[in-house]
């Protein structure tokens, strides 16, 4: 493939990657800026996800749309119960310190993903795609004039579209929930001080077990949106939580915005740097960057001095 | 019921009672099926049963064939106690999990040696798998009979107890397809292969191979194992591609070929690829219609051909898989059909290799691999219902038919079978030279 | 004297005895348990003593395993000379990495060993070439010959293990019962106070670091020659999260709690998997009741209703 559409292929495939990323990630940081709780299991919420897209759509056996539009409202509120749960029973009784909550966590990850593996068992399933349009894409070419042609390969679907534009929806409507509405400034006063936050009459107990639920439902909404495009395995959150991860940290640890500017940094450089370089150099690389910033830069490459 | 002599163990050769009852046993399948299994075992030179460890690709990235290697070696058995068991004994088949990883299978190989106490192992599939477990079972003098289709067992890269008699290896088979490729489908060839041992195998035999049928590879892609998402690897092929060759295996196949279809779109180069890249998927899921028109390599017809012999029909029938090759209970669940038959056979040369070795105990697992190495030819039968075959003694690896499928109508039409001939290579090491 | 180097020679003992007496399966186990015990004692060097959790000892463990099978493979190298270029390569990838990671602390420590040893487990692959990518290197058993002894056959190789086992062990203790030792018990339980007293904390932990690198770097070497395989899969996360766990299990900061950890959890693993092939559930149940209910694991148990002066 030429340079040109190359690159513009490799856009479109950065932006889905960078918009799953980014809802993903958004409840990894949000979890963490307000609990302070590095939060290992969260790749096994998304894959919950996308195994439970697959269980509404074949439970429901409706119409691809109708059954995935269930999927995408019960799945992730189903998940973020679970995580509120898991919240109550687990974090709450190791006093959310950050250490043993990861212990915990990788232990909250293996009885996930094995629990998955008993129930839904060890193959990859598909979910229909509730619509499916192949948008082939022109490029232009300087041949005796400019000109305009369909290269192989350049195209996009109306799903994939569709998965960004939810992302953006999703993510905005986060955004204004932090900003504007008394739930928000409850998580944002926790974040601040919980201490202060419980004395002046916040539930933060309740607050904690809200945020973790959401975080999870994040991840969760994420897996729903890829799944008809990538099918459901019970080993698919190992590789997301590693994305996130160096999304989150890239972006500065628990700052929102910094997370949405890395994921799509990380998202299309995924895509550009893989178009010269191997996709496993491409992920070396990623990792290392990740912990040169945390160990020269602990803040983030966006993030502001001093937390 | 018939009344049988029961032996206890001390009961030797010449006893009276014994010959009688080997007499008894030789009056046929027929009476034998009729008697209790303790009763059928009864008159063999021990009634302890035959132990089979397979071992299994339970969970981990195997798990779609681990589950029909299960369910074929279980048929498999079965038919053979049917008829009387090895040697007049009963066959016992052990499980144990590997999760499809290399450390936990040489683990694995020690536990069937030690503490199941097997007589042999069999049933492993994945290349990496298989390399780090082979050694062990040659350390602990176990037969280990592979059912892989990796080329590691005929490179010589492997023991004089790791055979593979069962299933042809990759680089016969990548041989047998080049003349058909270069032939019927294009001349410039990209491949798309997975990056490991696996995909090497076709990496590194399929160009010379084009290259003698005056055909050329043009590009290699390879793909790392836990990829899940494959449109950046499409965008690498060149534009004056003719035929694409691709191969994948791993929870990923589906989108694979899922966003193989969706990056072509309506102009498409012609599609050569190994069943294995939806091996267990079902061939009309949704996306997968551009494969109408594409040609793929199966090691044995998922669908019941019209010249379908009476040998497929029976196997079919005792696996419990129908003619579109899914399983008769559930048609979504698709079986990996064109590896499983492997399992099979596999069985059933561990049986002729018995039974030719006069095997008793573990004591005589080298007779077993020395009787293995003297088969040579296998004609098609119940008992290998793919085809015919030869096993090369020497290199431990077995050679057969290939078989070229079209999709047309959403089902697999067989159009081309290559002889055995076609797949075959000078050897690369013998085996029968090695010391146990 | 000592008590402690009774206890701990009386456990060698113990399992000298039980070379003679194990069934041929169970031998086999304890030569392996006793192998990753020294990836556990090293761990809890750092874990334990230190009090840093690092969830990258993978790396240092592989950097053992592919120090001395490489060697092996691409030179035909003997196994003692390559046991000794693993063990050196292994403190070498602990010293570099212990001067990167330990400019943080906490959470990011964490994170930051889990990304190199991600990094070095993708170079493997991404060197598929030498290191035979995640398909791994068979070592022959031709080559694991030692002085004229067969290092593959059970005997020797249950031998070897106990030595190597015996070796850390004695080790750790020792370094534990030294004024260093002291020292970084010190930085456990207040590294501010450490460093006021006039201790060159960064120093001492990065002593920490690489010697429990070190003994990560023994297990491994150790394991690819003994058992003849070195692959990509010891380079994954989970062979990061295991030696936490047998510390956790067996008792942080105890000289036996590795062991211990290692012996139980191996046999907690083999025997869930013959009940499900989802197995690994055994080691998140474990994982998530250890930090709830028994912070100190066996050891810590020992401790508290036996021996209070337990090292």
């Amino acid at each position: 493939m030429e340079f040109g559409p190359h690159l513009m292929l490799a856009v479109l495939e950065g932006a889905l990657q960078a918009a799953v990323l980014a809802l993903m990630a958004s409840g990894l940081s949000l979890v963490f800026g307000v609990m302070r709780v590095v939060n290992v299991a969260h790749g096994e919420f998304y894959m919950l996800g996308a195994v439970g897209a697959w269980g509404v759509t074949s439970f429901l056996g409706i119409s691809p749309i109708l059954g995935f539009a269930a999927a995408l409202v019960v799945a992730p509120v189903l998940v973020g119960l679970l995580a509120a749960a898991v919240d109550v029973t687990v974090l709450k009784r190791l006093s959310y310190d950050p250490e043993r909550t990861i212990v915990a966590t990788i232990g909250l990850l293996y009885v996930l993903q094995q629990a998955t593996l008993m129930t839904y068992g060890a193959d990859a399933r598909p979910v229909a795609e509730p619509f499916s349009a192949r948008i082939a894409l022109p490029w232009v070419e300087w041949k005796d004039g400019l000109q305009l042609f369909w290269p192989w390969g350049l195209y996009t679907t109306g799903y994939r579209l569709f998965v960004i534009a939810a992302a953006v929806a999703v993510l905005v409507g986060l955004g204004l929930v932090m900003k504007h509405t008394r739930l928000g400034l409850m998580m944002r006063a926790t974040q601040a001080d919980g201490e202060i936050a419980a004395a002046f009459g916040i539930p933060v107990e309740r607050v904690y077990a809200m945020v973790f639920g959401l975080g999870a439902g994040l991840a969760a909404l994420a897996g729903v949106l890829i799944v008809p495009i990538t099918q459901a395995h019970y080993l698919m959150g190992g590789d997301a939580l590693l994305m996130s991860f160096i999304v989150v940290i890239i972006g500065g640890l628990g700052s929102l915005g910094g997370t949405l500017v890395a994921a799509v940094l990380i998202g299309l450089s995924e895509g550009v740097i893989s178009v010269f370089f191997s996709p496993t150099l491409a992920k070396i690389l990623a990792t290392l960057l990740v912990a040169f910033v945390l160990i020269f830069r602990p803040q983030g490459l966006f993030g502001k001095a001093a937390r | 019921m018939p009344k049988t002599p029961i032996l206890r163990p001390e009961d030797t050769i010449h006893s009276p009672s014994r010959r009688a009852a080997l007499r008894t046993l030789g009056a046929g399948g027929a009476a034998a099926a009729t008697l209790p299994l303790w009763a059928r075992y009864a008159g063999a030179q021990s009634a302890a049963p035959i132990r089979l460890g397979f071992e299994m690709h339970a969970t981990g990235i195997g798990a779609a064939y681990g589950r029909w290697y299960e369910r074929t070696s279980i048929a498999a058995v079965k038919a053979i106690n049917a008829a009387g068991g090895i040697n007049g004994r009963e066959v016992v088949m052990v499980t144990e999990d590997d999760g499809t990883d290399p450390k936990r299978a040489a683990e694995v190989v020690e536990k069937f040696a030690t503490q199941h106490k097997v007589d042999l192992a069999f049933g492993t599939l994945f290349s990496n798998v298989v390399m780090a477990a082979a050694p062990r079972a040659g350390e602990l003098k176990m037969p280990y009979f592979v059912v892989s289709e990796g080329h590691h067992v005929a490179s010589g890269k492997l023991n004089r107890w790791t055979v593979q008699p069962g299933i042809t290896d990759v680089k016969s088979q990548v041989l047998a397809m080049a003349p058909f490729v270069a032939g019927n489908l294009g001349k410039k060839v990209t491949m798309i292969y997975p990056d490991y041992a696996f995909g090497y195998d076709h990496r590194d035999n399929f160009p010379p191979a084009m290259k003698a049928h005056g055909g050329e590879v043009i590009a290699q892609i390879a793909i790392p194992p836990t990829e899940t998402s494959f449109t950046k690897y499409f965008a690498k092929i060149p534009r004056e591609t003719e035929v694409i060759y691709h191969v994948l295996v791993g929870p990923a196949v589906l989108t694979f070929v899922k966003e193989m279809g969706e990056f072509f779109g309506p102009s498409r180069p012609e599609i050569f690829g190994f069943i294995d890249s939806i091996e267990a998927v079902d061939l009309n899921s949704p996306g997968l219609e551009f494969l109408e028109g594409t040609y793929f390599w199966e090691g044995n017809p998922r669908y019941a051909q019209k010249d379908q012999t009476a040998f497929d029909k029976a196997y079919r029938k005792a696996v419990g898989v129908d003619d579109n090759g899914a399983s008769v209970a559930d048609p979504k669940d698709v079986s990996t059909y064109a590896h499983m038959f492997g399992c099979w056979e596999t069985l059933y040369i561990i049986k002729q290799g018995m039974e030719a070795a006069g095997y008793k105990d573990a004591g005589d697992r080298q007779k077993l691999i020395e009787a293995v190495e003297e088969i040579g030819k296998i004609p098609a039968s119940d008992q290998h219902p793919q085809g015919d075959k030869v096993f090369n003694g020497k290199t431990h690896q077995v050679f057969g038919h290939q078989y070229v499928s079209k999709v047309a109508k959403g089902r697999l039409d067989v159009v081309h079978t290559s002889t055995i001939e076609d797949g075959m290579y000078p050897d690369e090491v013998d085996y029968t030279t090695q010391s146990f | 004297m000592r008590r402690d180097y009774l206890v701990h020679g009386a456990l060698l003992a113990a399992l000298l005895v039980a070379h003679f007496l194990l069934p041929a399966y169970h031998h086999g186990v304890m030569a392996r348990v006793m192998v990753l015990a020294c990836f556990a004692i090293g761990y809890n060097v750092l874990f334990g003593y230190t009090g840093l959790l690092s969830l990258g000892h993978a790396l240092f463990f592989a950097a053992g395993m592919y120090g001395a099978g490489m060697p092996m493979h691409l030179w035909g190298t003997g196994p003692g000379a390559a046991f000794a270029m693993g063990v050196l390569a292994a403190t070498l990838v602990a010293l570099v990495v212990g001067a990167l990671a330990l400019r943080t602390a906490g959470v990011a420590f964490m994170i930051v060993t889990l990304m190199f040893a991600q990094a070095g487990y993708l170079a493997l692959l991404l060197a598929s070439r030498w290191t035979g990518g995640d398909q791994g290197i068979v070592i022959a058993q031709a080559q694991r010959q030692l002085w004229s002894i067969d290092l593959s056959a059970e005997g020797p190789r249950y031998l070897a293990a106990l030595v190597l086992f015996g070796v850390c062990l004695i080790a750790s203790l020792a370094l534990m019962r030294s004024r260093r030792g002291r020292v970084l018990i010190a930085i456990r339980e207040n590294e501010e106070r450490a460093r006021l007293l006039g201790y060159d904390t960064f120093a001492m932990k990065l002593m920490a670091v690489t010697l429990s690198g070190t003994f990560a770097g023994v297990a491994g070497a150790g394991y690819g020659i003994l058992f003849g395989y070195v692959g990509a899969s010891f380079a994954t996360v989970q062979y990061s999260i295991y030696p936490l766990l047998w510390v956790l299990l067996g008792g942080a900061g105890t000289i036996l709690g590795p062991f211990l950890g290692t012996l139980f959890m191996y046999y907690l693993v083999d025997t869930a998997s013959d009940l499900t092939s989802a197995y690994l559930l055994v080691v998140g149940v474990v994982l998530i009741l250890l930090t709830l209910f028994a912070p100190g694991g066996i050891g810590g148990e020992l401790r508290r209703r036996l021996w209070r002066a337990m090292p």
